[in-house]
């Protein structure tokens, strides 16, 4: 009974928060409400006993996305109410209500018509139990995935260099660029 | 009522539509990226219900990776809006046509 009404109250949350980072006209509030829905996730995790997952989506999502998100959205002056309708593509509106309809039917349809998929199989990664799951979840991240691991943090390295290769000012760009061509 | 995974599946695919819904429709970048942000949270929900209904571990394992994802397709993908606005400021994705040939 907990269970239902703790999923049912969570649910709500994620649906009002999602609907909302679509429909409102404010960046800013597109990105509380994206809290919103974070939030109702991690208590979806701590039902499902995921708890290390739930306190990463908190920490990692609510605390570091979307406050890059907030800071970008400041850095840039664009928190200023926006028309939803503006400059669609023709054929847009109805491109977006035939993906929304179509992929939602097929989805609900399938898990529907699956029911409970249980394969029979031995899990790969070691099984849930009665432990804890950080203990779990460090074994199977450490060693059936540790070259995914190890990649992942080929992937930060990366994406930092990127961000700050991208938001350099064009004029330093054009002087080194200005440089090189003098030293060649 | 008990709680089944088909709940959470439910749950997912609903977040994972609004998400790409949202996509659609909208055109501030920012909106849109947050949008994908909802998309990935619709199928972390999924994973994590696969995960304890098959009593397998691997699928918290795959939302650990598509965390990292998303925390480094954010920070290009601010990085690359930051670059654009600071260029053409109330630019929208609509306007992002240079490359249409």
């Amino acid at each position: 009974m907990v269970d239902t009404l703790v999923f049912i109250v969570a649910a709500v949350v994620c649906l009002v928060g999602a609907l909302g980072v679509v429909l409102a006209r404010n960046p800013v509030h597109s990105a509380l409400m994206l809290v919103m829905t974070l939030f109702g996730v991690a208590v979806q995790f701590v039902a499902q006993e995921a708890h290390f997952l739930a306190a990463v989506q908190v920490i990692v999502y609510a605390g570091a996305i979307v406050v890059l998100f907030l800071f970008v959205i400041m850095l840039l002056g664009v928190d200023r109410a926006q028309s939803l309708e503006m400059s669609f593509l023709p054929v847009q509106r109805w491109a977006a209500l035939l993906f929304a309809s179509g992929s939602l039917a097929v989805v609900v349809a399938l898990i529907l018509a699956v029911g409970e998929p249980v394969t029979g199989l031995e899990a790969m990664g070691g099984a849930l139990g009665s432990t804890d799951d950080v203990r779990l979840l460090a074994r199977s991240l450490f060693s059936d995935y540790v070259y995914a691991f190890e990649l992942t943090s080929l992937l930060l390295v990366i994406a930092v260099i990127g961000a700050v290769v991208l938001v350099r000012k064009p004029r330093e760009t054009d002087a080194v660029v200005a440089e090189d061509r003098g030293d060649a | 009522m008990e709680v089944t995974t088909g709940w959470y599946l439910v749950l997912g695919a609903l977040l994972f539509v609004i998400g790409g819904t949202g996509l659609l429709i909208r055109r501030n970048p920012l909106v849109m990226l947050m949008c994908v942000e909802l998309m990935l949270n619709g199928v972390n929900l999924s994973f994590v219900a696969f995960s304890r209904t098959l009593g397998d571990v691997g699928g918290q394992t795959v939302v650990f990776f598509v965390l990292v994802v998303a925390a480094a397709e954010v920070v290009v993908g601010l990085g690359l809006v930051v670059a654009i606005l600071r260029r053409q400021p109330g630019t929208t994705a609509d306007d992002l046509s240079a490359l249409k040939g």
